[in-house]
């Protein structure tokens, strides 16, 4: 599998999900720069987390209109899997890949903590090395993960399967309780309508290790190796 | 200020200068200094450049080591890691700004000790901080914790290095000037640091970075002032941070550092333009040509003086090799950062600015430098405190005691402050924050750093030399815990006002028992920062000569962390406890007391457990290891429990005086367990090698007994442990 | 010619910033504040001459990139 990872200024989990791919495929990802408007042909294209833009005017919206984020639209038509992780999920639905807005955290902190999410979906690239309805654990890091989409589209996401993680307690149990930030629906990642791309903010590049204390991140990442390869 | 200014006694007095002092300005000049001369003069010999109170001390601390690459002098410290790499940290001072806006002062805080870092040619790894802020019930407290915890987790966090540790502390005394004390930790390779020695008369100095505005204006002289109550009105000179543009400045530098263009390299802090060309100048022996016209302002109309004084952030100053200016230029404009030539370096040993095509300042740099005050201040020893008995003390029932100590503003979880820092990315935060020392693993090795901020300033003020005895022993102890082996310290010295001989006391003998416990311990100082004048309306705060310590793991899967890992382990205590209640927290919580001579730190003891410690880690024989600090034995045993979900029940010998024995704050003691098939061969070595050793309990449960005494579930005391700083912050007067 | 450009969130989307305020308001004695919406301001100074294009311009500056029409409304007022 051949992964590009898109880089801003301002990017800051780039290298870190450089390192779970390439535990992953054995072979270092492409690091594409902003200003690049060619982007050869690969397998995945991820849009890592960090602070694009330092995070001025909103999370994601000077990235989103970048001339390489153009090229990575045409290639998610296209069908190329691109997966967005957190300010890399504010880009993208700032972009119009995915609907809805990523918004302040209810309670208007930085929070970074292991969550524990309940898998939605398993037929996508991403998801398919998770069991239907397993309980993974993953840490955000964000102030503005707050997902926030009118009732309408909402109950679409719902119906058409689009929900890819949602936050729950350790046991699965969805509940306000275990919403870390508000999120309608305890939404922590949906899917395209085509399910080839996902935007979550939790980080699966950071529990892609047993020793940084846990490895839920890498079955994302070895499932897409199995479907691109 | 225009350059007609008068030189009035006022406006010499505004700069901070003595009478004394400017009568040298005029003996070095030959002639009276115009505003801009006088201003340079002013940042160049305030405390916060020139240390002149704490200098003749300093130097007595040690700073070498085999593994020493460099010691205090350049931005950061530096050692040797081995396999040609090297650890790179600073921790630094920014209380009088964090106090005026606490955001911004916090925040840019965290923005110039990564820059002192990454300046040296180290990609920045981990940030710590050490915090203490004024008694809760102050009513300003609230908004200055929210404040900077907020400021260190915006800077830090967007610039994507975790903060991965710290320490914080409540205490009335700092009501008036908290202090906000950040650390930062750096990689670079060992035969790639860069200085800030100038060196080639003709060589183009270089200015990089974001354009100088008007902030921040004798932030320097005011970091050296002491507060009165008309301080909150110098709001407008604190500076404001900007992580993205720093962020693309740490990927600039170490860009260009990885070709051969640069010579010298320093950032503008505290004095900006003025400190960064002077020492570079100063340390090269050379002199320096600037025209000012050149530095790129983002306001109009500025004058040389506002500019050389201007601490506007995320700048820096190099002198690159003749030829390199347009690689250099490539670079910084790739990362759309400013990039201006803005001088030369001259033979002349003088330091010339332009504005405007006429000379502004002239003025000789070696005279300037060596003439810098330095002071030998009175001072007097601190007053000696009774030790005070055990038995005299009220034995209140330890586990009532235990609910109030675990729920005390010192002991409580600190997890409200640091979720809100990024701790995890660069995927190398091996231990979160919470235990004894951070444990960062070194990127793309099976090496990792452990990493402690520490200082317990109730024993510093008892007595300060037993205190800074502690500080250093005790980030030792906490680098121990995490089997890493100690290897060196910064210090950042947070004192009241030097001027003062019983203050100055405080601060000769901080120095001495640190430098007695680095040489007893092998563990020098690499670099520091000196914080005086932290005083309102004549009240000092608690001396607070803060210790940030690095320590290495040679292998990153074999070390230790404080949670339980199993029910049925045995708990073992190394070290001796006599129930030393002086000073500890059990007499300031539970009796209202904060007196007492604090407990002695025995140095030949501490070096042989540490490295017992270690020895045990190292052979895989332990599952959990603590320090044994603040709140004694069985909060330590507590935390472990807490941290875990797994209970333990502990066995108190006979013959003891219980509150003593649970509550004491004995220094040099750590708990071990292990599962019972171990604990012969770890008692067997500890016998060996002259250690006290002993089971005090074993683990299990969902409750933490006290055999004699009853028993409390772990879920009663977390939510006592974990309750009170979110209660604290979502009080109904909580600033947004 | 300069626009002044105001961006608010919409009705009905939970402005939690806005409610800190107003709670922050109320804890400091300033009662009778029903609602607090946080919004953005932005000044543009423009080298177009023509109102109807700076205004169109201005537009479809909000649209692409100003605000984020999901969750805000913006106004533009040229001066």
């Amino acid at each position: 599998m051949k992964a590009a990872v898109i880089v801003f200024p301002g990017s800051n989990c780039d290298r870190d999900v450089a390192v779970a791919l390439e535990a992953s495929t054995g072979k270092a990802p492409l690091m594409v720069w902003h200003r690049d408007t060619a982007l050869p042909a690969v397998d995945l294209i991820v849009v890592p987390g960090g602070f694009s833009y330092g995070d001025y005017l909103r999370c994601g919206a000077m990235a989103a209109h970048s001339p390489i984020l153009r090229e990575v639209k045409a290639r998610a038509e296209a069908g190329t899997p691109v997966l967005g992780i957190c300010n890399g999920f504010q880009i993208i639905t700032e972009a119009g890949l995915l609907p809805g807005v990523l918004m302040r955290n209810a309670q208007l902190k930085f929070i970074c903590k292991d969550v524990f999410l309940k898998v939605e979906r398993t037929d996508s690239p991403f998801t398919r090395a998770y069991a239907q309805d397993a309980v993974v654990r993953l840490p955000i890091a964000h102030a503005e993960g707050n997902y926030y989409a009118d009732a309408a589209t909402l109950d679409r996401l719902e119906g058409e399967g689009l929900v890819a993680f949602r936050y729950a307690g350790a046991d699965g149990s969805v509940s306000a309780a275990a919403n870390p930030n508000g999120s309608a629906r305890n939404i922590a990642g949906i899917f395209s309508e085509n399910r080839r791309v996902l935007g979550l903010m939790p980080h699966p590049e950071r529990l892609a290790e047993d020793l940084l204390g846990g490895s839920d991140g890498k079955v994302m990442f070895d499932g897409l190796v199995e479907a691109l390869s | 200020m225009s350059k007609e200014s008068a030189i009035t006694p006022e406006v010499i007095k505004s700069h901070g200068l003595t009478a004394d002092e400017y009568k040298l300005v005029l003996e070095i000049m030959g002639r009276a200094p115009n505003i801009t001369e006088l201003g340079i003069f002013s940042v160049m010999w305030s405390e916060h450049c020139s240390y002149k109170s704490s200098k003749k001390w300093l130097k007595t601390l040690p700073t070498t080591a085999p593994w020493v690459i460099c010691g205090p002098g350049e931005n950061a410290g530096v050692i040797d890691i081995g396999d040609g790499e090297a650890a790179i940290f600073k921790m630094e001072s920014h209380n009088h700004p964090s106090f005026i806006e606490p955001y911004q002062g916090a925040a840019t805080g965290v923005g110039g000790i990564l820059r002192d870092v990454f300046t040296m040619g180290a990609r920045p790894v981990a940030n710590m901080n050490a915090l203490r802020f004024g008694d809760p019930a102050h009513p300003k407290t609230r908004h200055l914790v929210n404040g900077v915890v907020a400021g260190i987790g915006g800077y830090g966090n967007c610039i994507g290095v975790p903060t991965v540790g710290g320490e914080t502390n409540f205490h009335a005394s700092y009501n008036g000037n908290i202090l906000v004390n950040a650390m930062t930790v750096g990689l670079a390779r060992a035969d790639r640091i860069f200085y800030s020695a100038a060196a080639g008369v003709g060589n183009p100095v270089v200015y990089v970075g974001s354009k100088t505005g008007r902030d921040g204006i004798h932030g320097a002289t005011m970091a050296s002032a002491e507060f009165s109550e008309d301080s909150e009105e110098k709001r407008p000179t604190v500076q404001v941070g900007d992580p993205f543009t720093e962020k693309l400045l740490v990927e600039a530098c170490l860009e260009l550092m990885a070709t051969d263009a640069i010579v010298a390299i320093q950032d503008m802090g505290a004095a900006g333009l003025t400190s960064s060309s002077f020492e570079m100048a100063s340390k090269g022996g050379l002199g320096i040509e600037m025209d000012l016209d050149a530095v790129p302002m983002r306001e109009e109309g500025m004058s040389a003086y506002e500019i050389m004084l201007s601490e506007s952030q995320e700048r820096m100053l190099m002198v690159l090799k003749p030829g390199r200016e347009d690689l250099a230029r490539s670079v910084f404009e790739k990362w759309e950062l400013d990039f201006a030539i803005v001088g030369v370096l001259t033979d002349t040993g003088r330091m010339v600015l332009k504005r405007h095509g006429a000379v502004v300042a002239d003025l000789p740099i070696d005279p300037l430098a060596q003439a810098s005050p330095e002071y030998d201040r009175p001072w007097v020893p601190g007053v000696k405190r009774a030790v005070i008995d055990a038995a005299e003390v009220p034995a209140h029932e330890p586990l009532a005691a235990l609910k109030t100590l675990v729920g005390c503003p010192d002991l409580a979880s600190k997890r409200w402050i640091w979720q809100q820092y990024d701790h995890m990315v660069m995927g190398d935060t091996v231990q979160r924050p919470g235990g004894d020392a951070a444990v960062v693993r070194v990127h793309g090795s099976n090496k990792a750093l452990g990493i402690t901020t520490d200082c317990t300033p109730r024993y510093c003020l008892a007595d300060p030399h037993e205190g800074g005895r502690q500080a250093v022993a005790e980030a030792y102890r906490n680098l121990s815990a995490v089997g890493a082996r100690p290897l060196a310290v910064t210090d950042n010295l947070n004192f009241g006002n030097p001027e003062k001989p019983e203050i100055m006391g405080q601060i000769v003998e901080a120095i001495q028992g640190m430098g007695e416990a680095c040489r007893a311990l092998d563990f020098p100082v690499v670099s520091g920062n000196v914080s005086l004048y932290n005083e309102t309306n004549g009240t000092a705060i608690l001396p607070t000569p803060a210790i940030g310590a690095v320590g290495l793991i040679d292998d990153v899967n074999k070390t230790a962390s404080l949670p339980f890992k199993q029910a049925g382990d045995s708990i073992i205590l190394i070290g001796e406890t006599k129930g030393w209640l002086g000073a500890s927290l059990y007499l300031r919580e539970l009796c209202g007391r904060e007196d007492g001579a604090p407990p002695p730190v025995a140095l030949h003891r501490e070096k042989r457990e540490g490295d017992f410690v270690r020895g045990q880690i190292a052979e895989q024989n332990v599952s959990a290891v603590h320090d044994v600090s603040d709140g004694g034995l069985l909060v330590a045993v507590a935390e472990m429990a807490m941290a875990s979900g797994i209970g333990a029940e502990i066995l108190p010998p006979k013959g003891v005086a219980l509150h003593a024995w649970c509550f004491g704050e004995d220094q040099g003691r750590y708990l071990l367990t292990a599962p019972a098939s171990q604990v012969p061969v770890i008692l067997e070595a500890a016998h060996q090698h002259d250690i006290t050793a002993q089971v005090i309990g074993s683990t299990g449960g969902r409750d933490l007994t006290l055999k004699g005494s009853g028993t409390i579930s772990l879920e009663e005391l977390t939510g006592i442990n974990e309750g009170w700083l979110p209660g604290f912050m979502s009080a109904p007067d909580a600033n947004s | 010619m300069k626009a002044k450009v105001h961006i608010t969130l919409k009705n009905g989307v939970l402005d939690p910033q806005g409610k800190a305020v107003q709670h922050a308001l109320s804890s400091l004695g300033f009662g009778g504040v029903d609602d607090v919406r946080q919004g953005k301001y932005i000044e543009l100074e423009l080298s177009e001459t023509d109102p109807a294009k700076a205004r169109a311009s201005v537009e479809q500056m909000c649209k692409s990139l100003l605000a984020n029409t999901v969750i805000e409304n913006y106004s533009v007022e040229l001066v």
